[in-house]
């Protein structure tokens, strides 16, 4: 007969089984018997100092590795402070499960101590979720939750555990497969399409390629990057792709969208056929949607049939794993080679050459987009780079050096300010030997500035680069364009940390850089440290994110076409 | 225009809560819904009506599809299908107009179960057109309650 095992035992085993390294958590009441687990198990637990930081690092190693991120929080205040992290992971699909334990299963319901619903609450922001109410269930529940996080459409999934249930005792038999019937994504897509696809890019004249998130979750960028090559077609890529293809490659659009470059708003105005990988035509990419890609017709490839359609009529749908489809489309693409479109290419490129992205220089203060250059140049694409949400966010999509998938860790779909810095964290203890920077703002740092403590403890070296502007910026922006200059609760200056020595106070390296020359030594300095730094960057206040279309605009109304140097 | 969707999900607590989550979330309204065991009582049947155009329908139906637990999502308003519901109307009658309201139930094939000094219930079944027919003719007498259950169907042959 098996060995009867306690429920946090099953829940550490279980996770073992799932090659489960690291998890980032915060211990409470109703999770003492998983922590008691863990004192010796040979997982490594990261102690954070808020749970919502749990929930972004087990995001940020997700992405940087393409692994499930694990985290785990107590019931309650615990289990909610994880929310905005796992709304983070749903937006963009991140492979995550979320622990937490709740109050035992006979006092669920009576509003104890610590008690939240949280497999109730989170029900709209996870791909699914479990409360396990008993101990045989467990093993099961750990099998399928990490099975439906990380296939088809990847999310995070909650797992919920009463206390009782992880004192109680059961036989531990973990399930080498798990067939959910009710859950059979369709990975292969239909050859009938596939071949319609290739048909209506052979026919098209102005075909523009559109690449999301969905071909670095397929791990497709190779095949992205082969069907590029033998297709000679544009790529613009959305802020969850970057990277997938190289950023700056002659056939690059760069990002399309609402802080999109010109050059790839224009080509996509113009298109007459969209090819639309792993994307989901976000408000932020099309702007009203009645308006977008007018001439285009549409052929959309996703996992996640639901996305098909949801928002633009589609003319050619292909279900499937972006991996596997771009593989077949590459095998009939070699089958029946494509002309190359000269005249579409000659067009684009006069677009790109009449509308760089370009701010202005200044030898006097620090750009933010000075700022970001820099720091590309410095590190030659080879560092990990995580940002938090606003204006240095737009500024790092657009003036970074994205050359691979997996090295642009942003939060998209929600935009969660306070993201970045736990992200970072998360992706340097998945990658311990890569440098990892975190380009934040002074007012998203702000949000989640006590994991410096964290990164203090386990000497994880995550640069944390402030754009500091002393302004919520991208708020501000919106206020000096649509709003009169009316700056309603924006203005920072003066009420502010020095970030410098708050970094001190926690024995983290605090470095400050005010002007142009002074910066590549301070970067310097900050990437050579053998440890976590804190960089505050002063720079010029008023700095707008050009070119923008403004919200519900139309994609060839730009504002600062130019990169805001007419304006 | 209106549409009846049959789901078919794992038949465990909290499956109508993903349900009907969904469609507040994604801003979709539910006309009526009724839920019940199938013929294997590890599934339920949700029979929803829900009005919207084909691009609606076809993303309704799309997002229940994608909740883990669900089996199979049906639009049966395409298909040769009956549908059903049942109501149950407390009438207010007065010794002159109970036979005439008796009448009225015996024409829709309604059916008398119960019956007071002032008042009588009756139980009717049938599609939401004779449904809303049979309360129309009731109205003038003073309806003093009234249940109606959501609507189920099934496809024929």
């Amino acid at each position: 007969m098996t060995e009867k095992l306690k429920g946090s035992k099953i829940l550490i085993e279980s996770l073992k089984k799932e090659n489960v390294d690291h998890i980032f958590g915060y211990p409470g009441g109703t999770v003492l018997e998983i922590y008691d687990e863990l004192y010796d198990a040979e997982i490594k637990h990261y102690l954070v100092r808020h749970e919502q930081a749990a929930a972004h690092a087990a995001d940020g190693y997700a992405r940087s590795s393409g692994k499930v991120g694990v985290c785990l929080a107590t019931s309650g205040p615990g289990a909610t402070n994880l929310v905005t992290g796992i709304a983070t992971a749903y937006m963009d699909s991140t492979p995550m499960v979320a622990i937490t334990g709740n109050v035992s299963t006979w006092l669920i319901g009576k509003d104890s101590f610590q008690e939240a619903d949280i497999t109730g609450i989170t029900m709209p922001i996870t791909k699914h979720n479990f409360l396990v109410k008993d101990v045989n269930d467990l093993a099961v529940t750990v099998k399928k939750a990490f099975h439906i996080a990380r296939s088809g459409r990847p999310g995070p999934v909650l797992i919920d555990i009463p206390k009782d249930v992880t004192a109680n005792k059961a036989p531990f038999i973990y399930p080498d497969e798990v067939d959910i019937p009710s859950y059979r994504p369709t990975i292969k897509g239909s050859i009938k399409q596939i071949k319609s696809a290739i048909d209506l890019i052979h026919k098209a004249e102005r075909p523009v390629i559109l690449a999301g998130g969905g071909i670095v979750a397929a791990n497709a960028s190779e095949e992205l990057r082969q069907f590029v090559e033998l297709s000679q077609l544009p790529v613009a890529s959305t802020l969850m792709a970057l990277g997938a293809y190289p950023y700056n490659g002659p056939l690059s659009l760069k990002m399309p969208g609402m802080h999109g470059t010109a050059f790839a708003n224009h080509a996509i105005h113009e298109a007459d056929l969209l090819i639309s990988i792993g994307m989901r035509f976000d408000d932020r990419i099309t702007g009203k949607l009645s308006t977008f890609a007018p001439k285009a017709k549409i052929i959309h490839i996703d996992i996640d049939p639901a996305e098909i359609g949801k928002c633009m009529p589609t003319l050619v749908p292909i279900v499937g794993d972006a991996r596997v489809v771009l593989k077949d489309m590459i095998h009939y693409l070699i089958e029946n080679p494509l002309e190359p479109k000269k005249a579409w290419l000659a067009e684009i490129d006069a677009l790109k050459a009449k509308f760089p992205l370009q701010y202005k220089r200044s030898d006097e203060f620090i750009n933010p987009q000075f700022a970001v250059e820099t720091i590309a140049k410095m590190t030659a694409g080879q560092a990990i780079m995580c940002t938090d949400v606003g204006t240095h966010q737009m500024w790092s999509a657009q003036y970074l050096d994205h050359q691979n998938p997996r090295q642009f860790i942003s939060s998209g779909g929600l935009g969660t300010m306070g993201f970045g810095f736990p992200a970072a964290m998360g992706v340097q203890v998945a990658n311990p030997d890569k440098l990892v920077i975190d380009i934040t703002g002074d007012g998203s740092i702000q949000m989640n500035i006590q994991e410096l403590s964290t990164v203090a403890n386990y000497n994880l070296p995550v640069k944390v680069i402030i754009l500091n502007n002393r302004y919520l910026g991208m708020v501000r922006q919106w206020q000096e364009l649509f709003y009169n200059n009316r700056y309603s609760s924006v203005d920072l200056e003066g009420k502010q940390p020095d970030f410098v020595k708050v970094a001190q106070a926690y024995d983290v390296m605090g470095l400050r850089a005010s002007t142009p020359a002074e910066l590549p030594g301070v970067l310097e300095k900050a990437f050579a440290h053998n440890g976590p730094v804190f960089v505050d960057v002063v720079v010029n206040r008023e700095e707008n994110v050009f070119p923008m279309v403004p919200a519900g605009g139309v994609l060839n109304k730009m504002i600062g076409e130019k990169g805001g140097l007419e304006l | 225009m209106r549409h009846i969707i049959s789901v078919i999900v794992d038949n465990k607590p909290g499956e109508l809560v993903r349900i009907a989550g969904l469609f507040s979330r994604r801003g979709f309204n539910i006309d009526s819904l009724a839920v019940g065991e199938t013929e294997n009582s590890a599934f339920s049947r949700i029979t929803l009506v829900v009005t919207g155009d084909d691009q609606v329908i076809e993303q309704i139906s799309k997002q229940l599809y994608k909740l883990i637990d669900t089996y199979k999502v049906v639009d049966l308003t395409p298909l040769n299908h009956i549908d059903r519901e049942m109501l149950l109307v407390k009438v207010s009658v007065t010794p002159t107009t109970r036979s005439e309201v008796i009448e009225i139930a015996n024409v829709f094939r309604a059916k008398i179960i119960d019956v007071g000094d002032k008042s009588l219930v009756t139980e009717i079944t049938g599609d939401s057109d004779k449904i809303e027919g049979f309360i129309s003719l009731l109205r003038r007498f003073g309806i003093m309650e009234m249940v109606r259950t959501g609507t189920v169907g099934i496809a024929r042959g």
